[in-house]
């Protein structure tokens, strides 16, 4: 930034200092902050109400307060004697880690391919990509199923992963943001003796770091609260993930909503680091940086 | 040895032509600028000598090395390109060493490779900021820095200086030509600038339309443009240009102006094509048409002046035409005025009105 330019934005501040002292709110602004709140505490309340019945007897659970009469420890430490829920963790961490991995690393590669290289039936392939995720889950679940049966794959951690391991949103989400990559990046390496793969990785995959890092937070989160494929793909209890065990302490006599409660609340801890390390990477911008200013 | 041969060059995008037939030979260790409007085919030729876009037809060679078939990093040239495309996650050092990843040098030799080029271009200083954190000037010296750093055959610039400040533009200019005489390597490099091409080419080729219009040192292409294209396209402002007709050494224009061109010879070709077709397009330079208050050959009224400090550019009205003139800056007149303009009839240029080539 020049001097120049340095110069008109403090001038610009000074100026707009006195309104900022002084806080006024259109009727517009009124309603936009408004809106924002209550979706906020719509969002927020089946956190609260999550937290609040985990700390709280059987016999309370059907009470909508909000801060329990007596509360107890007593269902976080059944739930974690339990030795069935650490294997639903390590489970459900293996199928969501792999496949985010998996997505991240082929969505990729597809969406970069089908961005940046012109051949034959580039947009045919795009468009059958596109066309699958008009296809609903239910829809593919038995085709799933029967190849899981036909191929041996029931009740393993490949049958649960499998569908997941690649997805037409995150090509679509990879290949538009690939097409924020200005070609002379890729030309300037290809001069530099790079080939097609480094220069999909070396160059390619930094700049769109945002995309990856959304890309990493929806698979995780999609796969670590997966329930109806896992749920008909596994058979034993120790290889149900998190969603499908907790749904265990439902049953045909009662619903235990404290336990299942206290193992959502402990099963959201993992999302909330997935969250906190990627969400750093989620400014954009970066790419930018590089090119004419 | 390193120049760079194109022979009968074409590239179509489809059924689309965009250059046809491009014939040109740069020398080894010459400045040669590719000049243009756009869409001219310019950029489009220095990427197919660079490798990056596919040949229609013809040859393109590099030293003594057919290319066509070569990928741009077996061709042993550099480019930089006309958004810097440094790379903004890596820092200025990383920036410069890229092209030497695949290099089989020692870490330390590239090290000290990155250093030579750093202190070269001025940069030590930066070596570990990232792009963000530099000017543009400076991103485009980072640029120019990785591509010096494998010390390539031929350096091929993309209209590299288009986003940078007129000033700054002006500077990156003087630092390009002084790295060139340095370096003493190859050098092409298109820009829709004509005062770039004037002042950094040992030679200009002007292209329009897929065509080479014109090839030629700077003296060349100012002072005898091919055509009116270049006549107009080089020297800022431009050529003024009037209809004509010759007759026994005058020039008869509109407005019943008859310009005496004062027994000026011409070469018997010249003679002969003004015999044959005497309708003529004459060419003035506003440099070489003055403002005198001795009658000239021109009268005009002053419609506008554009102060330059050390020149006025004067717009004349001339009849139904405007002629524009350089007047010395001191004393220039003011609009409104009644002026004179004349000019030496060897300073006229004659073009024919049927393909608009220059006839002397």
């Amino acid at each position: 930034m020049s001097g120049h330019d340095i110069t008109a934005s403090s001038t610009t501040l000074f100026r707009q200092q006195p309104k900022v002292s002084k806080v006024h709110f259109s009727s517009g602004q009124f309603v936009r902050w408004l809106l924002l709140f209550l979706g906020g505490i719509a969002m927020i309340m089946p956190i609260i109400y999550m937290l609040s019945t985990s700390f709280k007897f059987p016999f309370e659970v059907y009470n909508l307060n909000l801060i329990p009469e007596e509360p107890t420890l007593e269902n976080y430490t059944y739930v974690l004697e339990d030795g069935r829920f650490y294997g639903w963790l390590i489970t459900s961490l293996i199928i969501a880690t792999v496949t985010t991995i998996s997505n991240v690393f082929f969505d990729s590669l597809v969406g970069y391919a089908l961005c940046k290289f012109r051949f034959p039936g580039r947009l045919i392939v795009f468009i059958a990509i596109l066309s699958t995720l008009m296809i609903p889950t239910e829809m593919l679940v038995l085709p799933w199923y029967l190849m899981s049966k036909n191929f041996g794959w029931l009740d393993t951690h490949w049958g649960i992963m499998f569908p997941g391991l690649m997805t037409a949103f995150g090509t679509f989400l990879m290949k538009q943001f690939f097409e924020t990559v200005p070609d002379d990046f890729l030309e300037a390496a290809r001069i530099d003796g790079l080939n097609e793969l480094q220069i999909w990785w070396t160059v390619a995959m930094p700049l769109v770091k945002p995309a990856l890092a959304a890309l990493a937070i929806f698979v995780f989160l999609g796969n670590w609260t997966a329930f109806i494929w896992p749920l008909i793909v596994t058979n034993s209890q120790e290889m149900y993930t998190l969603p499908v065990g907790l749904s265990t302490f439902s049953v045909e006599a009662q619903v235990e909503w404290e336990l299942i409660m206290t193992g959502a609340a402990i099963s959201t801890i993992p999302t909330l680091i997935v969250f906190l390390v990627f969400q750093r990477y989620i400014i954009r911008g970066v790419v930018m940086a590089g090119l004419k200013g | 040895m390193a120049n760079v041969i194109l022979d009968n060059l074409v590239k179509h995008y489809g059924k689309t032509p965009v250059l046809h037939g491009i014939d040109l030979e740069v020398s080894d260790g010459e400045f040669v600028v590719l000049v243009g409007p756009s869409g001219c085919g310019k950029s489009t030729t220095l990427r197919m000598i660079a490798g990056l876009e596919d040949i229609t037809s013809g040859q393109v060679s590099i030293g003594d090395r057919v290319v066509n078939n070569l990928e741009p990093k077996d061709r042993n040239i550099a480019m930089v390109f006309q958004n810097y495309a440094i790379y903004p996650h890596m820092t200025v050092r990383k920036n410069i060493g890229f092209g030497l990843r695949t290099s089989k040098k020692s870490k330390a030799e590239k090290l000290q490779r990155i250093n030579e080029v750093a202190a070269m271009l001025d940069m030590t200083e930066l070596l570990d900021r990232k792009p963000g954190q530099l000017s543009g000037g400076q991103r485009q010296r980072v640029a120019i820095g990785r591509a010096m750093v494998r010390d390539p055959d031929v350096f091929l610039f993309d209209e590299p200086l288009s986003n940078l400040d007129a000033q700054l533009r002006t500077q990156m200019r003087l630092e390009i030509k002084k790295l060139h005489q340095r370096v003493g390597r190859t050098i092409i490099f298109v820009t829709h600038d004509q005062v770039e091409a004037m002042t950094m080419a040992d030679r200009i080729v002007i292209m329009k339309d897929g065509h080479i219009q014109q090839i030629g040192s700077p003296f060349e292409v100012f002072h005898k443009p091919a055509n009116q294209f270049v006549a107009r396209f080089i020297g800022a402002p431009p050529m003024n240009m009037l209809e004509g007709r010759y007759q026994q050494g005058k020039l008869h224009l509109q407005d019943d102006i008859v310009l005496d061109l004062g027994g000026r010879v011409f070469s018997a070709a010249a003679a002969s094509k003004l015999a044959e077709h005497p309708q003529v397009v004459i060419g003035m330079r506003p440099d070489d048409l003055r403002v005198t208050s001795e009658p000239g050959h021109f009268k005009g009224e002053v419609a506008l002046i554009e102060p330059l400090g050390s020149e006025t550019l004067v717009y004349a009205n001339v009849g139904a035409k405007e002629l524009i003139a350089k007047a010395p800056g001191r004393v220039p007149p003011t609009a409104g005025d009644q002026v004179s303009l004349a000019i030496e009839s060897e300073l006229i240029h004659l073009f024919d009105t049927r393909d608009g080539v220059l006839i002397e």
